[in-house]
């Protein structure tokens, strides 16, 4: 599914009523340019006579011409306020109180999505994906542990910023099942261009499952093959910064890898997550991606085939 | 000293006075000489010249992006090279290039239009134009080295502190914006002295050219403006130099802090920028209909009330922070407000232009440019003021299009028609007026080329300040759309530098008034004498050179024999006393290069700082020695 990421494809309640308020200040704005530009060209082009120089009466009926255009200006003015500030009140209320609790957490350059829940063993970790259900308030809280990033997902709500210092908070829904792109909207560093997060919104049972499935520690190896690379991911530097839950690997400074492969992205969407890029990613980070904090991890190639076996069943 | 009812002199006592300003005001020759000049016009000419070739290295960078953005993934250059380009694009062109060369044109004009003989620091211009070079070189030399800054002309926190950002490339752009802004400032405080001190007789303010109404508006902004950023950069240079903690929030400081105070001044620069283009678009449009332009009341006020307005703003730079709604909502006000006095200004413009006679010369081309371009800016403005929408498009290409409307359109194309209009004034000759035609037609149409599609890229989503896309975002059309664009307004830039070089060398001689001009600039020949005026004029009308008769008194009794000029009252510039002026000097340099090492020395030590304090002060006090002339000035007038 091809994700969607336009400010004028709205896909949620605030991003529609932003987009309604965008055709209106469209249209006046395209009707003043369009008077301004009338009035320009006839000032230059008109049919001059040597009557209309004479300069007193010229001067009066000008007057009144200016007049009039900046009273205009100043009301058309007012009524753009009024409709922005109403705008802006219903957009940017307080969540509903039924809405589920997500908390996204801005690093470089990556994206740590925490699903929150009143009961602990209900709480869980992703990154760079967020599931949500159709049709439900979603309340996002958002900070940041390094630098400014800012959380946008156009098709469903305008930014906020992610500054260190000042955790913030923010609600969102989607109306319709889709994917949508959020890139980070706040210039964060090497690599700002590669920071994107998905949104998927699904119907609510498609959602539970998910939910499930997450919840659940990582499936065990199944085969050789995977506990090799089990044993190949615990021993090299990996569980340094990544966690695997259910496994000793406990890191908290790069993304969670316990469902990764349910993933459609790796490394904030820099690349699709498919076994091959995968294994050029682990090996050689740098070039897909230079500046992030992965380091190239060099490894047999037996290594690596029962390593990416192993990752792959991390559903 | 008197104003004299009619002044008739013989022409052997005129030929000897006008010998002996010669002598006085004119320049040494030399190394030395060029090095210690103090003439406005000189120092002016230097200025302009540097703004140009920054404007250029600007365009390089600007260039770079967009053959790096042509395509998706392209592999032209890597995040890091990218990051410093954006960065030097962004702080050349606001800090190197816009605001100088408004200065620059103004402290060229200025005096020529208010009838003054210098203007009322003529070292310190000196000593502004050294910063400004200084800090200027400073930041390309590091660029070549690789060690541009690499977090955006506004270097937000904490991406440029101590921790995320090691090395001196943040250390270096936090000099020279702090030295830059100390050029800026020296040539406000001159352009401020002199408006109100030096006007010729008769010139109240009511009679003011607007253009010089507009640099005195900017002025006083910058005065307030730049405290602000230069307090900002220093504060940043000491968390990363000495480990003051003002905007680490791990350590009680405040990463927010950085945006209002880098925002304080960020907006008003916005105007700064705009509001000498405005009064050039006046001047322009009074030339080339024949007629004064029409509400010059009306025409100060906006421009007065945009200076305060101007100061209101900056929180639309920071609607997506997330800060309270009713706050947001004061600024959202102001921003749409801002709009009024530049829609009177338009109309007023328009009302000039239909009841006028225009005649549509390359400068007048410019302006209407202006006003195509202007207004489409001014209009995405006022949706950048609504927070919904600017919570939307903020940080995107939509802004990046929006600002380029604005500052391009709203003060690179007036400057562009002030240059032809003023290029016969300053070297004599006269630009092709048919290159001028294909230059402004080449460059009208690539800039909408380049600009316009950024708004529907920024609208569906595309950020600002990314080195690669993926092909799947689908933004490569518009991508390539807008290089290709780029490249024909570069074209069209290429053939207005080839006419201003062609031009200097064998362009038609211009005479005194080429244009018909209304302002006392035309009045001398081109290029001025090295003393401006012979005799100052005395003015009664807002446009001398169309209203007063042949037989308007002229000032006469001020020295020949050393730089004397006439000081005036502030309001009604009835004449006041005399005042000498220093010649040439090397002291600016010194000084100058005294705070140039200074500010250069922080970036490695803190202990350049008490250095520098004594060497800048050993400077200043060759600056300020005492002259003959005081004492004799003081024996005269005491």
């Amino acid at each position: 599914m091809r994700d969607l990421h336009s400010a004028l494809d709205a896909a949620g309640p605030q991003a529609g009523r932003i987009e309604d308020l965008w055709w209106i200040f469209f249209w006046v704005c395209t009707a003043v340019f369009a008077l301004v530009l009338i009035a320009l060209l006839a000032a230059v082009l008109h049919r001059r006579r040597e009557e209309l120089r004479r300069v007193d009466g010229g001067e009066r009926s000008l007057t009144r011409a200016v007049g009039g255009a900046t009273a205009i200006s100043a009301i058309i003015l007012i009524g753009l306020l009024i409709a922005s500030v109403s705008t802006g009140r219903a957009v940017l209320s307080q969540p509903p109180s039924d809405a589920l609790t997500i908390e996204v957490v801005g690093h470089q350059w990556w994206w740590e999505i925490n699903y929150e829940d009143p009961v602990p063993s209900r709480r869980f970790s992703t990154a760079n994906e967020i599931h949500i259900p159709v049709g439900r308030p979603i309340r996002v809280k958002t900070r940041s542990t390094d630098v400014i990033h800012s959380f946008w997902v156009p098709s469903l709500h305008g930014k906020r910023d992610l500054i260190p210092g000042h955790p913030s908070e923010t609600w969102l829904q989607a109306d319709r099942a889709g994917v949508f792109r959020g890139p980070c909207a706040e210039f964060c560093g090497a690599q700002h261009a590669n920071m994107h997060l998905l949104v998927v919104a699904e119907p609510p049972a498609a959602f539970e499952a998910w939910r499930q499935a997450q919840l659940q520690p990582a499936p065990p190896p199944a085969t050789p093959l995977q506990q090799r690379g089990h044993t190949v991911f615990l021993s090299l530097p990996c569980p340094t910064c990544h966690t695997i839950a259910g496994t000793p690997a406990g890191g908290r400074i790069g993304p969670d890898l316990t469902h990764m492969a349910s993933r459609r992205t790796l490394a904030a969407g820099t690349l699709p997550n498919t076994k091959g890029y995968l294994g050029g990613w682990i090996l050689d980070p740098q070039t897909q991606k230079p500046g992030s904090k992965m380091p190239p991890v060099a490894m047999k190639s037996e290594d690596l085939e029962a390593l990416l076996s192993y990752l792959e069943s991390l559903r | 000293m008197r104003v004299a009812e009619r002044y008739e002199p013989t022409v052997e006592a005129d030929a000897e006075e006008a010998r002996q300003l010669r002598e006085t005001w004119k320049s040494r020759g030399g190394l030395i000489g060029w090095l210690g000049e103090t003439d406005h016009k000189k120092i002016a000419g230097r200025y302009i010249v540097t703004a140009f070739v920054f404007f250029v290295l600007g365009g390089l960078e600007a260039a770079l992006m967009r053959f790096q953005l042509a395509r998706p993934e392209s592999g032209l250059m890597g995040p890091d090279l990218y990051n410093q380009v954006f960065t030097m694009h962004g702080s050349t062109m606001m800090f190197l290039f816009a605001v100088p060369i408004m200065e620059a044109v103004a402290m060229y004009m200025v005096p020529l239009m208010i009838g003054a003989r210098a203007m009322a620091f003529p070292r310190l211009n000196a000593y502004s134009w050294y910063c400004y070079v200084i800090g200027g070189g400073l930041l390309y030399g590091a660029f070549f080295l690789n060690v541009g800054p690499d977090t955006g002309w506004f270097s937000y926190v904490p991406l440029s502190g101590p921790e995320f950002a090691p090395g001196k490339r943040v250390d270096i752009w936090a000099q020279v914006v702090t030295f830059t802004e100390l050029a800026a400032l020296a040539a406000a405080v001159n352009q401020i002295a002199t408006i109100f001190k030096y006007r010729a007789p008769g010139m109240s303010l009511s009679r003011m050219p607007l253009f010089v109404w507009s640099i005195l508006v900017t002025a006083f902004m910058i005065i307030f403006a730049m405290p602000s950023v230069m307090a900002a950069s220093s504060l940043l240079a000491l968390d990363r130099l000495v480990a003051t903690h003002f905007f680490n929030p791990a350590e009680g400081g405040d990463a927010l802090l950085w945006q209002h105070l880098f925002w304080f001044f960020g907006h008003p620069e916005v105007y700064i920028i705009f509001i000498p283009a405005l009064g050039m678009v006046s001047t322009i449009v009074a030339a080339f209909t024949r007629r004064k332009v029409f509400g010059y009341t009306a025409m100060v006020l906006s421009l007065v009330s945009t200076g305060f307005i101007g100061f209101g703003l900056w929180v639309h730079h920071m609607f997506a922070t997330g800060l309270p709604q009713l706050g947001q909502s004061f600024f959202t006000a102001a921003s749409m407000m801002i709009a009024i006095p530049s829609g009177v200004q338009i109309f007023c413009w328009i009302a000039t232009l239909w009841s006028g006679r225009p005649r549509l010369a390359p400068p007048l081309l410019f302006v209407l440019g202006f006003v195509f371009i202007f207004v489409i800016g001014g209009l995405t403005g006022v949706m950048l003021a609504s927070v919904p929408l600017d919570v939307q498009v903020h940080d995107t290409f939509f802004v990046v299009a929006h600002f380029h409307y604005v500052l391009i359109g709203g003060a690179v194309f007036p400057l562009l028609g002030a240059i032809f209009y003023w290029f016969p004034k300053m070297t004599g000759r006269l630009l092709s007026e048919r290159l001028g035609k294909w230059s402004f037609w080449i460059t009208f149409l690539g800039f909408n080329l380049t600009f316009f599609p950024m708004h529907i890229l920024g609208l569906d989503g595309m950020p600002r300040r990314i080195y690669t896309y993926r092909a799947e975002t689908g933004w490569g059309d518009l991508n390539l759309l807008a290089t290709a664009g780029a490249l024909v307004m570069a074209l069209g830039l290429l053939l207005y530098l080839i006419n201003v070089v062609s031009s200097w060398r064998h362009g038609a001689w211009a005479g005194d008034d080429p244009w018909g001009g209304e302002g006392l600039e035309w009045s001398v020949s081109s290029p001025p004498p090295d003393y401006n005026f012979q005799h100052l004029p005395t003015v009664r009308s807002r446009a001398p050179m169309w209203e007063q008769g042949p037989d308007q008194p002229v000032v006469v009794g001020l020295r020949s024999d050393r730089r004397e000029v006439l000081v005036t009252r502030l309001i009604d510039a009835e004449p006041d006393h005399r005042e000498t002026l220093p010649d040439h000097a090397m002291s600016p340099l010194a000084v100058a290069i005294a705070t140039g090492v200074t500010f250069v020395g922080v970036i490695f030590t803190p202990w350049a700082f008490p250095i520098g304090i004594i060497i800048t002060g050993i400077a200043l006090i060759g600056w300020f020695w005492p002259r003959d002339e005081s004492r004799e000035l003081l024996e005269e007038q005491p």
